[in-house]
């Protein structure tokens, strides 16, 4: 990740929000600010000021440097794709305003040991972390989202896959009275969304519960849902109600609807293009301007072993 | 007063009339620009409604033709020239826009990505063809150019087409609004086609 110029540095009024939200999360969130981009908790919060900024080194500059990027909350809340309210991405948040995400109940079955439901209750049973990522929409825009929540590998874990299982299937909420895009058949919905066992379980990859240290607004997918930050944003499924490990790739829903434009793999990579528009380089949501798209949105390092020998062109 | 001075008052007042409906929006868009009504991303904002309306002036331009077809009143087709200027000047904007706004004239990245996509590609074709058209619109040009005019100018319907693809190709599912202007653009060039435009002009009261 390239040095921090100037107009990357974080606005004060940005900065101030962060050390509150660090102040009110307390040590645990102040440690795990450096998500999996750090093998170490940082001992102090970090900072990026003007007169600080440094060419970044390892791990925990990337980490300053993507706090340093942050889009604002308004935008993260205000400005996205959730199909089952509207095709408007500016439009979602009014129409998600009384989306009722309480209860909530998370099945998770098919090719596991131990099949069991989760309420919300035992989702935040699991220890809350912040990540900070990188998001990169299929659409050629950019986020960089403080997410709340925890590796979907425990979750996997608890319930035990078998050796079968090597794929993991996730279906959002089905519900057209509550998500009235549900009624236009943009899509074959239930929304359906899949990852290879290795990529779920990757460390990277999280069930996420809130965003910048509050719980998740009903728009950007409450109560729960994936992100996976090197795959093409909507790959992360929101409002989950049903995973399920299986033995064959699933058929995700955009794959259904246009299999020669999105693939299952959906990763992040600026050298193939969609079949209609160029993802070379994508617009910076909230700073404004653009920048050039990198190789699986930045996280390479963590996860190319992942894909080693595939043809990312024919696996798009 | 009797029925020719009526016609002509009319065109004049048609004529004014395109002008300043033709320069509302862009002033308008200026207005919202510069009092940030633009939502979130105003520069996606600026460019998308610059190329909504340079489609708009260009299936407007094909109108004059129907319109004199159907009702016999030619002085309409005085119109056809400044309605497709203003289509040419709009795409212009909308691509200076894409260009300046969106990529900084950062000429490596915008060359990559134009030969990456294929709606950036037919709109660039779209342009082309809109500049030929308004080169070929200078009098001098269209009086040398006679009947090889009329011709060059039939590329208009390429592009009408190559520019609704444009707009359905910016988007990852089917919308209905570049679907209409499609489906206006297809009733356009049906009623140029000599059976239909006989059919219409039967239509007439004189």
């Amino acid at each position: 990740m390239g040095k921090i110029d100037p107009s990357e540095i974080t606005p004060e009024y940005l900065y101030l929000n962060r050390r509150e939200l660090i102040a009110g999360m307390g040590a645990l969130a102040a440690a795990s600010l450096l998500g999996a981009c750090a093998p170490e908790p940082a001992e102090t919060a970090p900072t990026a000021t003007a007169t600080e900024s440094t060419p970044p080194l390892g791990p925990t500059a990337m980490a300053e440097q993507l706090e340093s990027e942050l889009t604002p909350f308004e935008d993260v809340a205000n400005y996205n794709n959730f199909y089952e309210f509207t095709l408007s991405k500016t439009g979602v948040a009014e129409l998600a305003e009384d989306f009722e995400t309480s209860p909530w109940e998370v099945e998770v079955g098919g090719l596991v040991s131990t099949p069991r439901t989760f309420n919300l209750d035992d989702v935040m049973a699991f220890q809350q972390e912040e990540r900070i990522y990188r998001m990169r929409c299929v659409e050629a825009w950019s986020m960089v989202i403080p997410w709340r929540g925890f590796p979907l590998s425990r979750l996997l874990e608890a319930v035990e896959p078998t050796s079968e299982a090597r794929f993991v299937r996730f279906e959002t909420l089905y519900d057209p009275e509550q998500m009235p895009g549900q009624n236009r058949a943009v899509l074959d919905w239930p929304y359906v969304e899949g990852l290879r066992l290795d990529e779920a379980m990757h460390d990277l990859t999280i069930l996420a519960t809130g965003l910048y240290g509050k719980d998740l607004p009903p728009q950007n997918g409450a109560p729960i849902r994936l992100v996976v930050p090197w795959k093409y944003g909507f790959k992360s499924i929101k409002s989950i109600v049903k995973i399920e490990l299986v033995a064959e790739m699933p058929t995700t829903s955009w794959m259904a609807a246009s299999p020669n434009e999105y693939g299952f793999y959906a990763n992040v990579n600026p050298n193939v293009p969609h079949p209609r528009w160029s993802q070379a380089t994508e617009r910076v949501i909230g700073k404004g301007g653009r920048r050039e798209t990198e190789l699986f949105n930045g996280y390479e390092e963590e996860v190319a072993h992942l894909y080693a020998g595939m043809d990312l062109e024919e696996n798009f | 007063m009797n029925e020719r001075s009526v016609r002509i008052l009319s065109a004049r007042w048609l004529k004014v009339l395109t002008h300043v409906g033709a320069l509302t929006p862009l002033a308008a868009l200026a207005w919202m620009f510069w009092q940030d009504q633009l939502g979130p991303i105003p520069v996606k904002a600026v460019i998308r409604l610059l190329g909504r309306y340079a489609l708009a002036f260009l299936l407007l331009s094909l109108v004059p033709t129907v319109v004199r077809t159907v009702t016999g009143f030619g002085k309409i087709m005085r119109l056809r020239r400044p309605l497709g200027l203003y289509a040419f000047l709009y795409a212009t904007l909308h691509v200076l826009a894409f260009a300046g706004l969106d990529f900084g004239f950062r000429v490596g990245l915008i060359v990559k990505t134009i030969l990456q996509s294929r709606r950036e590609i037919v709109g660039l074709v779209a342009l082309g063809i809109l500049a030929l058209l308004a080169l070929t619109s200078i009098r001098s040009l269209m009086r040398e150019l006679g009947k090889t005019w009329k011709t060059v100018h039939r590329l208009v319907y390429a592009a009408g087409v190559l520019v609704v693809f444009h707009a359905i190709w910016n988007y990852k599912e089917w919308r209905v609004w570049p679907a209409v202007a499609g489906g206006v653009l297809g009733m356009l060039l049906v009623a140029r086609v000599p059976a239909v435009a006989a059919f219409l002009r039967s239509w007439r009261q004189d």
